[in-house]
């Protein structure tokens, strides 16, 4: 588990929560009325997948917070929690993953980093924000966790099909490319 | 890009007060805003709110389109709560008032109207607050004042950072978008859901690669300048505390200890005038 | 006197590779020199300059053998911030290294950073404010900066520490060539003042010789190939050998088959003894071949009297009107914040005009999308990473086929005839990762190219290459511009771009169309060079202090004769790149 707090990883939140919070208005429809997915989680989590759980968290956390407020005037902190809870569960398998290492191409590794935003996204979402939502705001239970349903399958959706090309693709670019050869 | 909130320079008091105020005010608010359900406490903040939201000079061009945008949020969520949960109401307190009939199990019951009301009344405690603290709060002293707060500087200093590259970022995905979309690809609403998965993935990409540098340049330029050479570090935009701010916290403080008191002082946190 | 950078028979090799980039260095630099470092790309020159600086072995990992001593220690022992009291870095990403909010926060980040109490910042952040002249600006955020004025603050942000090195990577990369000499100017003051030792490393050569120099460094594949002074170092061919451009009028004067001498001061062309070569010179520009005109009849992309503002009362671009021919190759010119990009984001229509038209062929393109208006007027952006979006080099150049619905078959067929077109065919079974900085601008040409487009815009084609890539690349458009008969526009700054491979430069400043002429005529007008952040060519000097008696047309003879020597070398050597 990767967990230092470096000049890197101060960067990393910094540029990371700036990425997320200029995606906040970038939603993608879906057929499900009023349900949107949202590019800036498949970000926050090849973030996490890259940096660890501390920078996947605080860009979880500070982004959600700071989009919510600058986009749309409030903040709503149950559902800003929850946003860490995915950040730092992808993130507990960085070195696994070793993207930047171009660890990130064989299916095993795919499978591990999906199974961990699964458990992160239903942790969070299924978990988290409804209860947070019960305990703080009084908020009717099966609302909440419909909710919460819907927002555990879109961002399962979004990190499992964007969230795993960006490491992938990132992977690539690291990886050594010392067998290709030319072709007439 | 739709207009966000941002920092504008005025000259009041609430401006001149130490972003490290603010933030202690705004998280006790929301603290005590979420705990409470106690109407007449609500009420009062809503009015509080207001006010200090006129004092700091705000301009409705500052914060119009945001605030259009939390009012479909608002009635969205109201509705939905009627929706999945009409009962919800009385069973909070413990009586029920029907006032007509809908359809189906849908009964409109004073109960379920007094809730909601109490819903939107949260809303309006939180919004005014939030637009204040981000149009009155320069950044760069916002950062400088996490770190007094016991916040490590590392987490002050990302902030900054993020404060800092939002511009540029949103600069960026702007450009990247309107090359893509000169190649043919299509960003609007009419493609299907896996294709705008992969429209937006041409824009993203370029986007987080050229973001992954831009990580390892900033991270040099700060390494090469001494950041994280000692354990504390001074701040350029530090403000010391004036008199205004220790009154401002006494007063967020007393206020929150009262109200959350008076709210739980019979044992719920409902104010309940259907008993 | 001890040297302030010491490096005795230093080789270094990074962790990640096999072979050394630096070899058996040896080079001292005495407190209060000015040295300028240049070399290729590859060279070795970047890693030279992380060694001076700490960021090598403290960030870039790798193995050290021999000694390097910097302000008289040991890098390994004192640490990146031990090094970084003794070394101040410029970058060259000027908005990488502007870190803080506001241009005060920015000049005090190091001070913070060493715990300098608020009052004593307060002081040292405006004064050195005054010494790189940002004193007005001190409460602005980046945003509302130019780039020359972030490179100030970047300057700035580093002399406020007392260093006594000051380290600069590429300071001319990313500035037109005004504020590069008011650059270059200003660090000149400040070393006599401040008494510093300045490092430049830069492929610039004759940018970076506006200001007197002490000594020049030439790397070459990872040795110091050549340590003389500038004078010495102008008469060599080693620059010629490691691909650097030398300064035109060193050029120029070679073509004429002069001889020059150190005794002759080449370092200056306005103090250069010339009197010895003036008949040679004049001889030659006599011989020399005019321009041929060629004469173009349809127009490809006319812009009719158009204006644009964001806020009424406010234009960026007023009444611009111009006429580009089919098959012309045109630079479009100014400072930067002209209003250049808004001309492109007009003509590719991610902008509305306020007033006017823009016409394709003679017919409006208003009514077309953005869709339609990019299958005929493709965009290259300025950097390829910005445009690439796909892993494998046939996935990206098919990209815009792909979504328009091309069958499968004319896909492969047109990808391959463009990679070959693009000397890409070799590779196109590769990841895009694999491929050089030039190759991959090549796929970002290609991916538009594919479309068959009939105009071609690009942004800074070879913004930050050095002399081999920039011609690589540009021997390439123009190849396309020849032999595909597509009209290329150049959004540039870049002067010797404009001058040595287009007919033509529109000059915009402050919004407004200058000048519309050859590059020639308008690199020998002060006037408009001045307005546009320009500079006069060299060439012009060489041409007045000469007494040629029409420099502008010595100018052009100089571009046309250098272009069919380029030809020949060319047909010698067909593989290009």
């Amino acid at each position: 588990m990767k967990s230092k707090f470096g000049i890197k990883e101060v960067v990393a939140i910094g540029i990371g929560t700036a990425l997320f919070v200029a995606l906040t208005e970038i939603q993608i429809p879906t057929p499900i009325p009023n349900t949107y997915l949202q590019p800036r989680m498949a970000i926050m989590a090849f973030l996490a997948a890259v940096f660890g759980p501390l920078v996947g968290g605080l860009v979880g956390l500070l982004g959600h917070a700071l989009g919510d407020a600058m986009f749309y005037g409030s903040v709503w902190w149950s559902w800003v929690v929850p946003e860490a809870v995915v950040g730092v569960v992808v993130g507990l398998c960085a070195a696994k993953y070793a993207v930047k290492e171009g660890g990130f191409s064989n299916t095993k590794t795919i499978v591990l980093f999906n199974v961990m935003q699964v458990i992160a996204n239903a942790a969070a979402w299924i978990l988290v924000a409804p209860v947070l939502d019960i305990v703080i705001y009084a908020e009717p239970a099966n609302k909440v966790f419909v909710q919460g349903i819907f927002a555990f399958l879109g961002n399962i959706i979004i990190i499992g099909i964007l969230g795993t090309l960006l490491c992938v693709g990132y992977s690539k670019i690291g990886a050594k490319s010392s067998s290709l050869s030319k072709e007439d | 890009m739709a207009k966000i909130l941002s920092y504008e320079e005025k000259d009041t008091w609430i401006h001149r007060l130490s972003g490290v105020t603010k933030l202690i005010f705004f998280l006790l608010w929301c603290v005590v805003s979420m705990m409470t359900y106690d109407t007449r406490i609500l009420v009062l903040m809503v009015a509080f709110s207001l006010i200090v939201f006129k004092i700091s000079k705000t301009k409705w061009k500052q914060v119009g389109s945001v605030f259009k945008v939390v009012m479909v949020f608002l009635v969205f969520n109201v509705v939905a709560i009627f929706l999945f949960s009409p009962e919800q109401g009385a069973s909070i307190y413990g009586t029920r008032t029907v006032l007509f009939h809908i359809a189906g199990p849908y009964d409109m019951t004073a109960e379920q109207l007094f809730y909601e009301l109490n819903v939107v009344i949260k809303y309006f405690t939180i919004i005014p607050t939030v637009f204040m603290f981000l149009v009155t709060t320069n950044p760069s002293e916002f950062a400088a004042s996490m770190n007094k707060v016991g916040i490590s500087y590392n987490v002050g200093y990302a902030i900054s950072i993020a404060l800092r590259y939002i511009p540029d970022v949103q600069g960026e995905f702007t450009k990247i978008k309107h090359a893509q979309e000169a190649r043919g690809i299509e960003m609007s609403g009419k493609a299907s859901m896996l294709n705008r998965i992969k429209s937006t993935s041409s824009i993203i990409f370029p986007l987080i690669f050229s973001s992954m540098d831009r990580i390892d340049t900033v991270s040099n330029a700060m390494e090469l300048r001494g950041f994280g050479k000692h354990k504390k570090r001074t701040w350029y935009m530090a403000k010391k505390l004036q008199r205004n701010d220790y009154l401002t916290i006494a007063f967020t403080v007393i206020f929150a200890i009262v109200a959350l008191v008076f709210t739980f002082a019979d044992g719920s946190r409902f104010y309940n005038p259907f008993l | 006197m001890e040297p302030v950078i010491e490096f005795k028979d230093f080789s270094f090799k990074y962790r990640a590779q096999t072979e050394p980039t630096l070899r058996d260095i040896n080079l001292s630099i005495m407190p209060g020199e000015k040295v300028l470092i240049v070399g290729p790309s590859g060279s070795g020159k970047s890693t030279l300059a992380h060694c001076i600086n700490g960021l090598v072995p403290f960030s870039y990992p790798g193995d050290m053998t021999g000694t390097l001593r910097v302000g008289g220690k040991n890098p390994s022992e004192i640490g990146l911030f031990g090094v970084s009291q003794i070394v101040g870095t410029v970058l060259q990403d000027t908005d990488g290294q502007f870190i803080g909010l506001t241009v005060a926060e920015d000049l005090a980040f190091s001070l913070e950073n060493n715990l300098i109490p608020q009052e004593e910042m307060f002081v040292k952040v405006d004064e050195v404010a005054e010494l790189v002249d940002v004193k007005n600006l001190l409460d602005h955020s980046p945003r509302e900066l130019s780039g020359g004025q972030k490179q100030r603050v970047s300057m700035g942000g580093v002399m406020v520490e007392d260093v006594e090195v000051l380290l600069f990577d590429e300071p001319l990369a990313n500035l037109d060539p005004a504020t590069g000499k008011r650059a270059i100017a200003l660090i000149d003051q400040i070393q006599k003042n401040r008494k510093s030792t300045i490092v430049i490393i830069e492929h610039r050569l004759e940018d970076a010789l506006y200001r007197d120099v002490d000594r020049i460094i030439v790397v070459g594949e990872g040795r110091i190939v050549a340590d003389a002074s500038p004078d010495e170092l102008l008469v060599m061919d080693v620059l010629k050998e490691q691909g650097i451009r030398e300064p035109l009028y060193i050029t120029a004067l070679k073509h004429a088959g002069c001889s020059i001498s150190a005794e002759d001061k080449p370092q200056h062309i306005e103090t250069m003894k010339l009197d010895a070569y003036q008949k040679s010179l004049q001889t030659w520009f006599d011989r020399a071949e005019p321009k041929e005109k060629k004469a173009r009849s349809a127009s490809a992309l006319t812009v009719e009297d158009l204006y644009f503002s964001y806020v009424e009362g406010k234009p960026i671009l007023q009444h611009i009107h111009f006429d580009i021919k089919k098959g012309e190759m045109v630079s479009i010119v100014g400072k930067n914040g002209a209003g250049k990009s808004t001309l492109s984001n007009l003509i590719c229509g991610f902008y509305k005009p306020t007033r006017g038209r823009i016409l394709l062929n003679g017919e409006d393109v208003a009514p077309l999308s953005i869709k339609e208006r990019g299958e005929k007027i493709g965009l290259v952006m300025q950097s390829p990473n910005q445009m690439i979006s796909k892993p494998m080099i046939y996935e990206e150049v098919a990209l815009g086929l792909a979504v328009r619905g091309v069958p499968e078959e004319e896909i492969k067929e047109r990808v391959y005839e463009t990679l070959k077109i693009c000397g890409l065919y070799p590779f196109r079974k590769w990841p895009v990762s694999a491929l050089s900085f030039g190759q991959k601008k090549r796929v970002s040409i290609a991916s538009i190219l594919v479309m068959n487009p009939e105009v071609l815009i690009l942004d800074e084609p070879t913004a930050g290459q050095d002399y081999r890539h920039y011609t690589e690349i540009m021997e390439f458009l123009k190849n396309i511009n020849e032999n595909f008969g597509i009209t290329i526009i150049m959004i540039t700054h870049d002067m010797h771009l404009m001058l040595e491979y287009t007919d033509r430069a529109i000059v915009i400043a402050d919004g407004h169309l200058i000048a519309d002429d050859t590059p020639a005529k308008i690199l020998t007008n002060e006037q408009i060079a001045d307005k546009a952040y320009l500079k006069k060519t060299s060439l012009y000097d060489l041409a007045v202090n000469c007494q040629i008696d029409n420099p502008s047309e010595f100018v052009e003879r100089f571009i046309t004769y250098e272009r069919k020597q380029r030809a020949a070398e060319g047909k010698e050597n067909p593989e290009n790149g």
